[in-house]
């Protein structure tokens, strides 16, 4: 019986352990070399020092920033009301209305982006909204309608879960429905709203598939700074582009601590997407 | 009575269409220990919630010192709820956890400004007076010091203890507690019994427990409310409830019982088993009753020396007893006794008189203990009635072979299952020739019932009654048979006692 062949269950981790050394560990070693490396293959800190002191630079990165934490603020102040309301509703609606919500997140988001282009130019048209100057608004707007559904699901998911118990406790505590919302409910769905954070903070300052077909290219994401590297393929871009690259994933790095922070209540488990 | 803290008037709570609470009426005087048994779903749960203020009442008034607090909210009521699975805020320690009630508490002082104006302010309790009482409300649960822990790091037991203590904190007028100790094991549940009754001791305050084990509320409480079906059933103290309950629902809840089918047959005499036992009570003749008698209650003595003899048919060792069981006939008794007797012993019981506890049946039907037969036909009361058994399962029919379908498609073969026939007394028809009926009796008595007779035919070997409402006059000792329709033989498959 013991000679039979063991199959212990961390042998199945063997393929996803490939796949991050192929395509996770591989290739962001190859960014850090890049990034610190020149044309001529040779170490130097330029493309940081570069980075820095352009001052169109620091621009971007400030907008791709002020832009994702707009976007995720409005996703939130729309999600958390929305999700709140569907958790709250009777099973069988409840999962109806969901689906409502979630349903764009099955349609192609490049097609999404550019239906929500001809509606603005509709709204344009009948004179409400201005779609050639209000190029940032158009950004926020398509950004939001994208990520919306990325903002409920964790945010619902959280709330559905919460023990009606609890919330009886409270009012059986003595705190009415603002109390009760504002000391319990809140709290309890707290991991909720960090998974949303990070799945819209991080994505909105790279997808400038948005920012593209909805501002008029005149507004630039840090994403579109990195795709420009890539493309003009002069001798330094691809150093300068990783560089770039790496700087961002510093940034995002920075935030998932910041909101890690807040998730890692020793006493929340499960909870959220992530 | 101006003491009483709480009442229910009538109160009714539907769901779905079905009252799963039924008009209850009940009061609960202060500082009493009052426990609502029952099994699942009897309603004993919607009724605390109701008190607590989770459910409102689809009909009926809730009064609390004498007002009504139908239309109150939970967080207006002067009462605290233990929940079932304690609901303690996750994302709270201890102290918060306890203190929760506290912080939101508003106080009125009365102060006196400079001119010497009385000035009344609502405030928030001081954090001083905060933690004394946190702490204080630890002590009461043997938790000291355990202020900063994280409940989610708590034991079962340590939990409930803080749930506890976050509900007196707030020092209620009641205390509700739905099944508190359901989710511990058996020691320490009994530990908490006693520690829950002292503490209702030393608070003083109404303890108003909900549970569905009958021992937790004959040892913790001053009055038992039983519950069955959204009724109340009995309302008592645990000696009541245990040595006199009301009917047979009661008896069979509380505690393990036997409950037998008997007739009363003179004087202070009740038959069943097969055999005439004195009583004390005092019933009418010919009376259709429920006999109860308690496992411990039942002697076992050598055969022939006792009242009836029988066979013992099972014996299982229960630590203190043995617990067997004693045939006679087709009956069978539940017997408790510490001295052991092996298993196809013929051995003899003895009841005495004041243990045989005799229950109005309401005599609104004939009830016999059946067996269906291979070809679809019930047996009982000596003989062979043709019946519609389909009517054992909703939905159900019968196939070419005379098997049973059930909804779901489940195919059954109903030969042999014991069932409980009803028939009610005006649908019997009573023959004066013995080969057209399918079960042959004498009868044993007539009385005249204002506008019709009832009849009651004995079989002979098993000694089963039909009683009979008829207009027609019948003669007393006459041989008769019996004759009933197949759609008025109504049958309910038998769920095993004690099983």
């Amino acid at each position: 019986m013991g000679k039979a062949l063991k199959f212990s269950r961390k042998n199945l981790g063997i393929p996803y352990f490939l796949f991050l050394c192929l395509f996770v560990i591989f290739p962001l070693l190859l960014i850090v070399v890049y990034a610190f490396t020149d044309g001529n293959g040779s170490l130097t800190f330029a493309n940081f020092i570069d980075f820095f002191t352009k001052g169109s630079n620091i621009y971007v990165l400030f907008i791709s920033f002020a832009l994702a934490i707009l976007t995720t603020a409005i996703c939130l102040v729309i999600a958390y009301p929305v999700s709140y309301i569907l958790a709250r509703t009777n099973m069988k609606a409840g999962s109806v209305y969901l689906l409502l919500f979630i349903l764009p997140m099955w349609i192609n988001f490049v097609l999404r982006t550019a239906a929500m282009k001809e509606l603005l130019f509709a709204l344009d048209k009948l004179g409400v909204y201005n779609i050639t100057d209000w190029y940032f608004a158009n950004t926020v707007i398509g950004m939001v309608y994208d990520y919306l559904p990325f903002t409920i699901l964790p945010i619902y998911t959280v709330l559905i879960k919460l023990d009606k118990n609890v919330l009886e406790a409270s009012s059986d505590l003595g705190a009415n429905k603002v109390q009760t919302f504002l000391r319990t409910t809140l709290p309890l769905s707290l991991p909720g709203i960090v998974s949303a954070i990070t799945m819209v903070l991080l994505p909105t300052t790279t997808s400038y598939v948005i920012s593209d077909t909805l501002g008029n290219s005149k507004v630039t994401i840090i994403g579109k700074l990195i795709e420009n590297q890539f493309n003009i393929g002069t001798a330094d871009s691809w150093h300068t582009g990783s560089a770039i690259s790496l700087i961002l994933l510093c940034f995002i790095f920075g935030t998932m601590l910041l909101t890690g922070k807040f998730n890692e209540r020793p006493n929340q488990r499960g909870g959220g997407l992530w | 009575m101006t003491d009483k803290i709480i009442e229910l008037k009538n109160v009714i709570k539907t769901y779905d269409g079905t009252n799963v609470v039924d008009g209850i009426s009940l009061y609960i005087r202060k500082g009493e220990f009052v426990t609502l048994l029952g099994p699942s779903g009897c309603g004993k749960t919607t009724t605390l919630r109701m008190i607590a203020g989770f459910e409102k009442p689809d009909g009926g008034e809730i009064l609390l010192n004498g007002k009504s607090i139908t239309d109150i909210p939970p967080y207006l009521r002067p009462i605290n709820t233990v929940f079932q699975r304690y609901a303690l805020f996750p994302h709270l320690n201890v102290y918060d956890n306890i203190a929760y009630g506290l912080k939101l508490k508003r106080v009125v002082n009365v102060y006196e400004d400079k001119k010497g104006r009385r000035i009344e302010k609502r405030e928030r309790l001081s954090k001083k007076v905060i933690d004394e009482k946190v702490s204080k409300a630890l002590k009461m649960v043997d938790l000291e010091e355990f202020e900063k822990r994280d409940v989610n790091t708590l034991s079962g037991g340590q939990q409930q203890r803080i749930a506890i203590a976050r509900a007196i904190v707030n020092e209620p007028q009641i205390l509700l507690l739905d099944e508190p100790l359901g989710a511990l094991d058996l020691k320490m549940r009994q530990d908490m019994q006693l520690e829950l009754k002292a503490m209702h001791k030393k608070l003083g305050i109404t303890f108003i427990y909900v549970t569905h084990d009958q021992e937790e509320a004959l040892t913790m409480s001053d009055t038992i409310v039983v519950m069955n079906d959204g009724i109340i059933q009995q309302v008592g103290t645990p000696k009541d409830i245990y040595n006199e309950p009301k009917n047979a629902f009661v008896a069979d809840f509380i505690g393990e019982s036997n409950i037998f089918n008997g007739t009363i047959v003179g004087d202070r005499k009740v038959r069943f088993v097969g055999h005439t036992f004195d009583m004390v009570d005092d019933f009418e003749l010919h009376e259709k009753v429920d006999v109860v008698v308690r496992p411990e209650d039942v002697f076992l003595v050598n055969k022939g020396l006792g009242q009836v003899d029988g066979t013992i048919i099972s014996s299982i060792f229960k630590g203190v007893h043995y617990e067997m069981t004693f045939q006679v006939g087709k009956t069978e008794i539940l017997i408790q006794d510490t001295v052991e007797r092996t298993v196809g012993e013929e051995v003899s019981v003895i009841i005495k008189p004041e243990d045989i506890h005799i229950m109005h049946k309401g005599y609104t039907m004939n009830v016999y203990d059946g067996v269906i037969t291979k070809d679809n036909k019930v047996s009982f009361a000596e003989g062979e009635f043709a019946c519609d058994v389909t009517k054992l399962y909703p939905g159900s029919r019968l196939n070419e072979e005379g098997y049973l379908v059930t909804a779901d498609g489940q195919e059954l073969d109903l030969t042999d299952t014991h069932v409980r026939v009803e028939v009610p007394l005006d649908k019997i028809e009573i023959i004066d020739n013995e080969e057209d009926g399918d079960s042959v009796g004498q009868i044993i008595s007539i009385i005249y019932k204002g506008d019709h007779y009832q009849v009651i035919i004995r079989t002979f070997e098993e000694e089963e009654d039909f009683v009979v409402d008829t207009e027609y006059l019948w003669n007393e000792n006459d041989k008769v048979s019996v004759k009933i329709k197949p759609e008025d033989i109504n049958l309910k498959l038998k769920v095993k006692q004690n099983g």
